[in-house]
């Protein structure tokens, strides 16, 4: 009788598996990693790479066909003045519009996490968001309809006689227009209230960190309120600002669906980048065009990291 | 309708000349079963969208040909899907269907297989956007102008000029026609600024509105550029621009007949003008692709097309103008003499129908300015450059 071994022996292909990955737990985790990362590699890197390769192309001017041999010739065309101004017009949108929504979520962002309580921190979530739940361009028709000249806004206003604000208001140079819904002002508007949601809720979570006994200490120690807020609020709630801004300030630098409803036709980028590979065939510029709120996005990401933006991840 | 790429003419010469005319169809077997198109939303009806407008079931009660649609929104995604083939027509405009003919996508018909071909309205039967030294690439399907669009009660009479689009003035109200009017948001409507300075500015020498010199291009950018102080808007969406007309005080602007039949049906004081410098239009033409898996039933579909009430239903739907003339007035379907004449039937010699701009022209080799230039020169005009 022969003495049995401590192992016994393999019965087929999953114990011999099963033995590779034990002996090597590495193969265990790529294989269980690859999907991901092909996926992330493949689709999202991949698809990127190959619209920043896009971009250095240049498209014939004499035939309008795509010349694919590398060249700065496109990003060359993006300094042309009309391409400069659709991006310098997208940026300053995007910064008001991210700077307005910082400071209307604030308070309703405080009063949420500190003071609502019960039911009424239920409504304060539904609230918030239920204008997500309802499909965007729902809302962007809607708003068009709001701000038209003809429209609820100015028939308040008429109704009220404060339609003199609204005048003096599209009597501005820049951001005026005949009416609220073909001015820029109204662009401005309805990105704020699309967007708003995205700022509330990273604000409100980082609201609700801030310890309670910090603000007493902070008061116990002779703070005013207005010391307390910049001393200890602000800074502490400063990465969820933050993280709000990057929704709001990524999300206008990419839509193209509200400038081409509410606004006075001026191109954004993500109008320019639509037109540009649909209609006119010229995709190296749209790629270009795309690359630069990509740019932006990662000093703007870096610029965050640095005050403290992810430190709670 | 839409616009497109531009492809140079040294290219679609030289694809023109090394593309051998294919062998046509002979004769028309039995059907194949089926048949899938490639169109324009709205073009192929099968009743589902309104029960009065149907000219797809009666087509496969008769052939035994199963219709699918696969609807593109631009001539550019038509060109893509042809290229890609799979399938068997297409309704492609004069921008897209003279690519598809240079570029080899679709084969000549013979016309001869077509019984109604010979009912087709003469001035379309040699239309240049489809037919290439003397073959016949498609069978021609619907067409309609820009017309210009205004409110009746601000215009009592018809506007006989687009200068009320163009140029700053004081509108039969009494009122500046600032922020009241708009223009299309795409680079073709240059043309139309062309063709305005045709006739206001003879001295320009402008002959073909799509076939523009540098000064001629140059003079109609810088009218363009006073109409962006004049349009607080510019429409490409149709159901926008019907908005606008409805809510945003607006009283003039280039527009379809389908907008201006939409809004009068909605009670809205609107009316449609051809003015006295001409207009834009488009011409829609079915082509056959060349490796068309269902020849047959196609033939079948382009004798449809041309002696059902196809003609007559899809103008009403549409606003457009028949292909074949006496779909007007033999009552085959909803279409009316009256309805023909508003929309633009008789007006044909004063339509410059679309075509894509290219640099080597009438005028000699690179003596135009080419299409890809309108692009990035008309998102300047509208960003106020």
């Amino acid at each position: 009788m022969t003495p049995s071994t401590a192992t016994l022996p393999t019965r087929g292909i999953a114990d011999r598996l099963t033995g590779l990955f034990w002996r090597r737990p590495g193969i265990f985790l790529l294989l269980l990693l690859l999907p991901p990362l092909l996926w992330l590699g493949v689709i999202y890197l991949g698809s990127l790479l190959a619209l920043l390769l896009q971009s250095f192309y240049s498209i014939d001017e004499f035939s309008g066909m795509v010349r694919q041999e590398l060249t700065l010739k496109t990003y060359g065309e993006l300094l042309r003045p009309q391409n400069l101004d659709i991006l310098i017009r997208t940026v300053v949108m995007a910064a008001a519009v991210t700077l307005a929504c910082a400071a209307i979520a604030f308070p309703i962002a405080y009063y949420a996490a500190r003071f609502a309580k019960g039911h009424w921190k239920a409504v304060f979530y539904l609230g918030v968001m239920l204008p997500l739940w309802s499909s965007y361009l729902v809302k962007v028709y809607a708003w068009k309809l709001i701000l038209a000249k003809e429209g609820i806004l100015s028939w308040a206003a008429n109704a009220t006689g404060t339609s003199f604000i609204i005048d003096g208001l599209l009597a501005l140079p820049v951001i005026g227009s005949s009416s609220l819904s073909t001015s820029p002002l109204g662009t401005f508007m309805v990105f704020v209230y699309v967007w708003l949601p995205y700022m509330i809720l990273p604000m409100q979570a980082a609201l609700e960190r801030v310890p309670t006994s910090m603000l007493e200490a902070s008061a116990d120690l002779g703070a005013t309120r207005g010391q307390t807020f910049r001393t200890v609020i602000l800074p502490l709630a400063l990465p969820g600002v933050i993280a709000g801004s990057i929704f709001t300030f990524s999300l206008t630098l990419g839509d193209y669906i509200i400038p081409q409803i509410v606004g006075n036709s001026a191109n954004f980028i993500g109008m320019a980048v639509y037109q540009l590979q649909g209609t006119a065939g010229n995709i190296p510029l749209a790629a270009a065009f795309a690359v630069v709120p990509i740019l932006i996005m990662l000093v703007y990401l870096w610029l965050a990291k640095r005050a403290g933006a992810f430190d709670a991840l | 309708m839409k616009y497109l790429k531009l492809i140079g003419t040294t290219a679609l010469a030289t694809l023109t000349a090394v593309t051998p005319v294919m062998a046509q169809i002979a004769e028309i077997g039995p059907g194949e079963g089926q048949l899938s198109i490639v169109a324009w939303a709205g073009y192929i009806e099968r009743g589902e969208t309104d029960p009065a407008f149907d000219w797809v079931t009666g087509f496969e009660e008769k052939t035994g040909c199963k219709v699918s649609v696969k609807t593109a929104a631009t001539s550019d995604e038509m060109v893509a899907l042809m290229n890609e083939g799979g399938f068997d027509l297409v309704t492609a405009s004069g921008d897209a269907s003279l690519r598809l003919i240079a570029g080899g996508r679709v084969q000549p018909v013979n016309v001869d297989l077509v019984p109604s071909w010979k009912d087709v309205d003469d001035r379309l039967k040699n239309a240049p956007w489809h037919t290439v030294d003397g073959v016949h690439y498609g069978v021609p399907y619907m067409w309609g102008p820009n017309v210009l669009m205004y409110n009746t009660e601000v215009f009592k009479e018809a506007p006989t000029s687009w200068n009320v689009v163009f140029e700053e003035q004081t509108l039969p109200d009494g009122k500046s026609n600032k922020g009241r009017v708009q223009a299309y948001d795409g680079p073709i409507y240059i043309a139309d600024a062309a063709q305005y300075l045709m006739a206001n500015k003879p001295e320009l020498g402008i002959t073909s509105v799509y076939e523009l010199n540098e000064d001629q291009y140059a003079a109609a950018l810088d009218l363009l550029r006073g109409q962006r102080e004049l349009t607080s808007r510019y429409w490409h969406d149709a159901f926008i621009q019907m908005d606008d007309f409805k809510n945003e005080g607006i009283v003039a602007s280039g527009s379809w007949p389908f907008m201006v039949n939409l809004l009068q049906a909605d009670g809205v004081p609107v009316a449609s003008v051809i003015p006295k410098e001409g207009a834009t239009g488009w011409a829609d033409t079915s082509m056959l692709h060349v490796n068309a898996k269902n020849p047959n039933c196609a033939y079948m579909w382009f004798d449809h097309q041309l002696s059902s009430n196809l003609q007559s239903d899809l103008a009403v739907w549409f606003g457009a103008n028949p292909s074949v003339l006496a779909a007007c007035t033999d009552k085959r379907g909803m279409l009316t003499p009256e309805i023909c004449t508003k929309n633009g039937l008789d007006d044909f010699e004063r339509i410059k129908f679309w075509t894509t701009p290219v640099s080597n022209c009438a005028a000699g080799e690179g003596a135009c300015v080419p299409y890809y230039r309108w692009v990035s020169d008309y998102i300047g005009v509208i960003g106020g450059r």
